[in-house]
């Protein structure tokens, strides 16, 4: 109901010698080869390491469901808000083909799960992950069977407050190292976790599997605009290799607006 | 301090606290866990096995292993509280009471204590253990790409900065030799099980190849029993198989050690959750957590005593 589907990123080049990120995700993917093809080779393969599967994939084996949590990010980005967050339930299904030369591309059956409202859902989606260097972030397009909850008001009476409120927010280590989260910063949580879908999105592969691990700071800044705008150092977990990953993300959100990247910058993380 | 019977909730405990209440249980019941140390961490803390023995020499055993990767919280939070369920639900259930009258558990909580200190004082995420690698600036080694099953091959990180780094050659962690040199001369264990956060699976042998072992369609079954009755209780649902195909593969791993070394039954799981509070589980969830494996623990145990091999 009325929630505003077409993200802008507007990508802020920074300074200095770290590697940034120019990012430009299509809301819909329009990628050429994303055509229906007849399936070329339907048998079952399974996943040995370093060649991946083709055909009919075992949803419970590691490519579908890395295909799938590769949605699971993009529905946040989506529709992911203070109020709205979503998780991967399970894959039900999954094939995937190389489509020529270009990359391989899955089609997946999944449910959703809407951590806020606990509820589930069925999707239908694509997944388009492209060859060649440098890495190109996956295509995904995802259709889901059900209508999103409303949650306008909630999103209003946040925006609001902190729109008009005497302190800006500024907190660290969310959730914290026994996993608590104080209730008001809970949809600060969220928004992170959404913001940070953005990166996860546009670094997922084959090779990586996403999660979120921990907020270690997010500061509200000062703006003369009429979105919120925070600036924020994520930690972010792939399971595939198991490394941490630092990233500083600048954002903006308002119920309006959605949440908009500024810019996105991943940091080295500290040797020790 | 937490009172040992009753434990009506957890948090995360620092590694002194959970050592002194290993002799808070021992010492209220002292006819069946003793502490022994299997050995010294790398910054010297004592290893700490708890064994859970009616008597007996050398009896067929069963291993279970928490907190090998430090930063997986609840893996070492659920040891604690199974050692409590095992010591106090002796005596009153019948099936735990029978297998312990023939088989001894033995339970490391902190299979990496070092790492676990490291990640109360500085560093919530770290993963491995704290040793020095020569040459490089960066410390620590995986402990589970360490153990000698295919050591060195897929999965497993030639860089010691990374964090799935398998060391300069398998067992350099004192952490895994310690334990390879208990099992092996004990000689008598029958099941070897290592808990790991997070992601819900309950996996078995290989992680080193994606080849099935000899025995996959007896472990799968048991395996998928056993999560079954985990999901019993909250509804919580495990995916099952092999390492290599569920979640990846991965070199060097303690259960493929193991089963390589005859121990037919060995699996490892990883508990809750699925990545919403990741490696950060909160405190409330440890007793749910805790209890709902030891549904399949039990399970598993159960099948171990009834299957002598």
């Amino acid at each position: 109901m009325g929630f505003r589907g077409f993200i802008v990123l507007v990508v802020l080049m920074g300074t200095g010698g770290s590697p940034t990120a120019a990012v430009s995700l299509k809301d819909e993917s329009a990628h050429p080869n994303f055509v229906t093809r007849e399936q070329k080779d339907p048998t079952v393969e399974e996943g040995r390491g370093d060649v991946m599967a083709t055909g009919e994939l075992n949803p419970s084996h590691f490519p579908a469901r890395r295909a799938a949590k590769v949605v699971q990010h993009y529905l946040n980005t989506r529709y992911g808000s203070p109020y709205r967050l979503f998780g991967l339930e399970d894959v039900h299904s999954a094939t995937a083909e190389d489509v020529a030369d270009t990359g391989r591309r899955y089609h997946l059956q999944i449910s959703a799960h809407e951590i806020i409202s606990n509820r589930t859902q069925k999707c239908s989606a694509d997944v388009f992950f492209p060859r060649g260097e440098p890495t190109q972030p996956p295509e995904v397009k995802a259709s889901c069977e059900e209508l999103l909850q409303n949650t306008t008001a909630q999103e209003e009476a946040l925006y609001q407050r902190y729109k008009e409120g005497h302190s800006l927010l500024s907190a660290q280590y969310i959730p914290d190292s026994q996993g608590h989260i104080e209730p008001d910063v809970m949809p600060f949580w969220h928004l992170s976790i959404v913001a940070s879908s953005f990166i996860m999105l546009h670094e997922s592969t084959e090779n990586t599997l996403y999660n979120m691990a921990q907020v270690a700071q997010i500061t509200q800044l000062e703006t003369e605009r009429k979105e919120l705008k925070f600036d924020s150092h994520m930690l972010l977990h792939d399971m595939v290799s198991q490394e941490i990953l630092h990233w500083k993300l600048l954002f903006t959100w308002s119920p309006a607006e959605g949440i908009k990247v500024q810019q996105m910058q991943q940091i080295p993380k500290p040797n020790h | 301090m937490l009172e040992v019977s009753g434990l009506q909730h957890l948090i995360h405990l620092y590694c002194m606290q959970i050592y002194s209440w290993m002799d808070t249980l021992v010492a209220q019941y002292p006819n069946l866990v003793t502490k022994e140390e299997i050995g010294k961490s790398y910054e010297n803390r004592p290893m700490y096995v708890l064994k859970f023995s009616t008597g007996g020499a050398n009896r067929p055993a069963i291993w279970i292993d928490t907190g090998i990767h430090s930063r997986e919280w609840v893996s070492p939070a659920t040891g604690l509280w199974t050692a409590n369920k095992i010591a106090s639900d002796f005596g009153s259930d019948t099936s735990l009471t029978s297998l312990l009258n023939t088989m001894d558990i033995y339970l490391l909580i902190l299979a990496n204590p070092d790492g676990y200190v490291y990640t109360h004082t500085n560093d919530r995420m770290w993963r491995k253990t704290r040793s020095i690698n020569s040459g490089s600036s960066c410390r620590g080694v995986d402990p589970n790409r360490n153990w000698d099953a295919g050591f060195g091959g897929p999965g497993a990180s030639t860089s010691p900065c990374s964090d799935s780094y398998h060391g300069p050659f398998a067992h350099s962690e004192i952490e895994v030799k310690n334990v390879v040199d208990l099992i092996k001369s004990h000689g008598n264990f029958k099941s070897f099980i290592s808990v790991h956060a997070y992601s819900q699976l309950l996996m078995y042998p290989y992680g080193y190849t994606c080849a099935d072992v000899a025995d996959k369609a007896e472990l799968d079954s048991l395996g998928r029993e056993a999560a079954q009755k985990l999901t019993s209780l909250y509804g919580t649902y495990y995916k099952v198989g092999n390492i290599c195909n569920i979640i990846y593969p991965a070199s060097g791993g303690s259960i493929d050690w193991s089963y390589d070394s005859g121990i037919k039954y060995s699996f490892a799981f990883e508990l809750r959750d699925t990545g919403y509070y990741g490696f950060l589980l909160p405190a409330n969830q440890i007793i749910p957590t805790a209890s709902e494996t030891w549904l399949a623990l039990k399970h598993i145990l159960e099948y171990v005593r009834d299957h002598p091999y």
